[in-house]
């Protein structure tokens, strides 16, 4: 279970990253952060987003259309 | 002989990455490239300048009144049933084309969810994306500080290339 979930469906780019990052800025850090997405670009966009940052990607999976990517906050 | 005691140096942050944009277009369509690209870098670390210059510095207006031509813009092909529709340049001379075209855009950034020039621009101010508005052009179509959103500060070639030397990356768009 991650600690928040941020719903970012029938958002397209870069609107997924923008939210993810506001949200991820409320959290502590360790925490994770679950996002939702229809974009299919977030799949990529998250991996670059994680790999410049520094927050890790500890999931990154699809259930139909829905992308779903676990976020954890950098220390 | 004196023995010093040397203090450790702490290792200096690691600065942060630079994007630069020079924003030099104001329709509807040419709008998005640079704010999606400041608002994203600004969210990935980055410190991001803006040099709104020529038709871009429009973008900074408190009212934004954005529209689009079709004309001279044979690349621009509308999704109709299916297929995608081009308009011959003629039609653009047709009083309400350029209004429908722009309507029609509208709606569709609307359905697939594309945020609006005015959201990613207050996300951009948000995110402290640093904004310079062209001096010159100011003077030149007669624009006032005051007709402007808060947060431009003017400034000239020199100012921008300032930035540009320090900058990681520098777009022109």
């Amino acid at each position: 279970m991650a600690d928040q979930t941020l719903d970012a469906k029938g958002l397209n780019c870069p609107l997924p990253i923008l939210r993810a990052k506001k949200a991820l800025q409320s959290l502590k850090p360790g925490s994770t952060l679950e996002v939702l997405a229809t974009d299919p670009g977030a799949v990529k966009d998250f991996e670059a987003f994680c790999r410049t940052t520094g927050h890790e990607l500890v999931e990154s999976s699809t259930e139909g259309k829905i992308y779903r990517f676990i976020l954890r906050r950098k220390a | 002989m004196v023995a010093a005691t040397i203090e450790p140096v702490p290792a200096p942050e690691p600065k942060a990455k630079s994007m630069s944009i020079i924003v030099t277009k104001g329709t509807l369509d040419w709008a998005y490239p640079p704010f999606i690209l400041s608002t994203t870098a600004a969210a990935m670390g980055l410190d991001v300048t803006m040099f709104f210059t020529f038709y871009g510095l429009p973008l900074l207006l408190k009212n934004l009144d954005l529209h689009l031509s079709p004309l001279g813009n044979p690349a621009m092909k509308m999704p109709l049933g299916g297929m995608h529709m081009g308009m011959p340049n003629f039609a653009s001379v047709i009083p309400g084309i350029d209004a429908a075209a722009t309507t029609m855009m509208k709606n569709m950034m609307k359905k697939k969810g594309v945020a609006s020039i005015q959201d990613l621009r207050s996300l951009a101010i948000e995110s402290g994306v640093r904004m310079i508005a062209c001096q010159m052009t100011m003077d030149l179509f007669e624009y006032s500080l005051k007709d402007m959103i808060e947060g431009p500060e003017l400034g000239g070639a020199a100012t921008y290339i300032e930035v540009a030397t320090q900058s990681d990356i520098n777009l022109f768009i």
